[in-house]
């Protein structure tokens, strides 16, 4: 074999030092092995090895799949709830996130500051400790039962551990994550457009369906997406205000791997609930122009 | 006030027209008449009060005081999109999410125009803007400068407005490009005979398209003519200054009833003020009015200075002389040699009747 020197001292300092971007990106890329892509891995193996076992690598088997698509088993119930609250929640969200994005855009002027801080302050409360706090609210004999029987009334409504509670507790926890990327987008449509589509003779409503809605569009598409991907992982709201009348997705995964301590299994659940969810992002990023909803175009 | 018969018919009419916001005056008690078909064009500088103004006229502000009157009806409080008007904005306000066809046929959309006569409709005004027929269905945001301000125009134009109000269009646009298309603006206006009313900041830009031009300053209207009578007889030395490069000298009158320089002393031969007791006044000269005097030349009013610099404007040489403890500067034509060089003695020289004089 023979080599070439040039070619030979070309090789030797390709090989001495990489690029300095790919070096200056090392840390992130060492960090997001350890703690993102190492977990992925263990779970996609986990989900393919024999029930109830540990043998992780060690064992193939498409059982714990097999499991879930198969009809007599509950947990397609799961999936449905766990679809159907997010879906729910979205769609709430939208309807009443928008009239407040709209007015922290266009008409609070300097108050709307203030009223971003009464929305995101709740966030400084664990999630727990709020729910506890509608449960406390609502519960027999709790704040609004109790008090409605000391002033002389029949009690409060019996709504707690239902899934309508559920979806309020849902809607009301989720609110901040549709109503600022909503804000956002908003904020992005210029105020010329909307001037000038008025002056070129659009009412209101035209002027919303022509230009405003078309152009906060991306904003409206992250905050539903990130509020559906919450809602679909969503657990405390139907342990806590639900009292586990409904078992959503989330809570069958968290029982897979503590309380049956059948791993495979869990795993499974959560690498289809990841590639339902990674598909739906995909499908929804490939519609955005994420550089100019960042406002670099 | 006589009655001009041969004047035609101002189509919108300002009345002692002012908007305040707060304790800010940004326009101040303006009486404008705007005739039927003019291409009228207000220029000012930034902060004068010209988009506020506009803006007005577009129904999107409405007047603290005064009337705004279309065709004899008082319009203040009629909204943008029930008034026969479009502004073309500043930064076009296409929209980014259509294409060009359907920027152009949006007005017609809203108003329930079917598809078909819209499209029609569309290409038509495309070759009106010379814009290709093909750009119909092109995206607006991959358009060029040039091509936006095209699709602009052709949307306001899809409106029919009876008046079309322009917002500076112009500004963000390169040099030769914009030569380009103020004529064709100007061609457009001939061919559509629609009232165009133009604000910006370059007078020059609003030499060569208007039919009259109004210049403001300070929320006020401080003069409206024909661009030769804005060039010719500016009403002051802030339109004097506008309008271009200008000597100004300083001269007050002297108990002999002769006119003195106050910085460049010296008698001074000029026209009368308009105003015949002002004891000061300012003596406007344009740099092509002020001469560069040869040997034993005279005229009426003679400095005297050394060169400082010369400057080439392509079909003319600028000097630059110092006379005095003032700057002055002469125009001369190239190929006309002048004897100057720099730090030469020169003699300078202008005439009465060259010579602007104003007041403030």
């Amino acid at each position: 074999m023979r080599a070439t020197p040039s070619w030979w001292g070309a090789e030797a300092i390709a090989l001495r030092l990489p690029a300095a971007g790919t070096r200056a990106a090392l840390p992130v890329a060492l960090l997001l092995t350890a703690g993102f892509v190492a977990p992925l891995v263990a779970i996609i193996a986990y989900s393919f090895a024999t029930p109830r076992s540990f043998d992780v690598f060690s064992s193939f088997t498409l059982e714990n799949y097999a499991g879930i698509f198969d009809t007599s088993n509950t947990v397609w119930l799961s999936f449905l709830w766990s679809g159907l609250f997010a879906i729910a929640t979205v769609a709430l969200l939208a309807v009443f996130a928008y009239p407040i994005a709209y007015g922290m855009d266009r008409l609070f002027g300097r108050w709307s500051s203030l009223v971003s801080i009464l929305f995101v302050f709740p966030l400084f409360v664990s999630e727990n400790v709020r729910l506890y706090g509608w449960v406390l609210f609502f519960i027999k004999n709790g704040v609004l039962d109790g008090s409605l029987k000391a002033v002389g009334f029949d009690g409060g409504p019996d709504i707690l551990f239902t899934p309508g509670m559920i979806l309020a507790g849902m809607v009301y926890t989720y609110l901040p994550f549709m109503l600022f990327p909503m804000t956002l987008g908003l904020a992005m449509v210029p105020k010329d457009l909307i001037d000038a589509a008025r002056d070129l003779g659009a009412s209101r409503l035209q002027i919303w369906r022509e230009v405003e809605l078309p152009l906060a569009m991306p904003g409206i598409l992250i905050g539903m997406l990130l509020t559906f991907v919450l809602g679909i992982g969503a657990v405390a709201e139907a342990k806590i205000l639900g009292g586990q009348s409904v078992i959503v997705i989330a809570h069958d995964i968290e029982i897979a791997f503590t309380y049956s301590q059948n791993w495979p299994l869990g795993s499974a659940l959560a690498v289809v609930i990841t590639l339902f969810i990674g598909v739906l992002t995909l499908a929804v990023f490939g519609k955005l122009d994420l550089d100019r909803l960042l406002g670099r175009r | 006030m006589s009655i001009d018969v041969k004047k035609p018919k101002p189509i919108l009419q300002l009345v002692g027209v002012r908007k305040t916001f707060g304790d800010f005056v940004a326009v101040d008690r303006i009486d404008l008449d705007v005739r039927q078909g003019e291409f009228l064009t207000i220029v000012g500088p930034s902060g004068s009060g010209k988009t506020t103004l506009l803006r007005m006229l577009a129904g999107m502000d409405v007047p603290s005081e005064g009337n705004i009157t279309l065709h004899g009806e008082l319009i203040n409080d009629v909204p943008p999109n029930k008034r026969p008007t479009c502004l073309v904005f500043q930064s076009l306000a296409l929209f980014p999410h259509k294409t060009v066809g359907d920027n152009i046929e949006f007005p017609l959309k809203v108003r329930g125009v079917d598809k078909e006569t819209r499209k029609a409709r569309a290409l038509e005004l495309m070759r009106v803007v010379r814009l290709p027929a093909d750009y119909h269905g092109k995206n607006v945001m991959k358009c060029s400068g040039g091509e936006r301000q095209r699709v602009a125009l052709a949307r306001a134009l899809a409106y029919d407005p009876e008046v079309l109000f322009f917002d500076e269009p112009l500004s963000a646009i390169d040099y030769k490009l914009k030569k380009i298309l103020e004529k064709e603006l100007k061609d457009l206006h001939r061919e559509t005979g629609k009232t165009f009313i133009y604000i910006t900041h370059s007078l020059e830009e609003a030499m060569v398209m208007s039919d009259r031009i109004g210049v403001m300053r300070a929320g006020k209207i401080v003069q409206v003519g024909t661009p030769e009578e804005i060039y010719a007889t500016p009403a002051d030395r802030f339109v004097s200054e506008f309008v271009g490069e200008v000597n100004v000298i300083e001269v007050a009158k002297s108990a002999a009833g002769t006119w003195q320089g106050v910085d460049l002393p010296g008698t001074y031969t000029i026209r009368p003020p308009k105003d015949e007791d002002a004891a000061r006044a300012f003596v406007v000269v344009r740099p092509e009015f002020m001469r560069l005097l040869d040997e034993g030349e005279t005229a009426d009013n003679c400095l005297e200075g050394t060169v400082y610099n010369e400057y080439s404007l392509g079909s003319r040489l600028q000097y630059q002389v110092h006379v005095g403890a003032k700057v002055m500067l002469v125009e001369v034509p190239r190929g006309r040699l002048a004897n100057a060089a720099r730090d030469a003695r020169v003699r300078l020289g202008f005439d009465a009747r060259d010579a602007i004089v104003v007041g403030s």
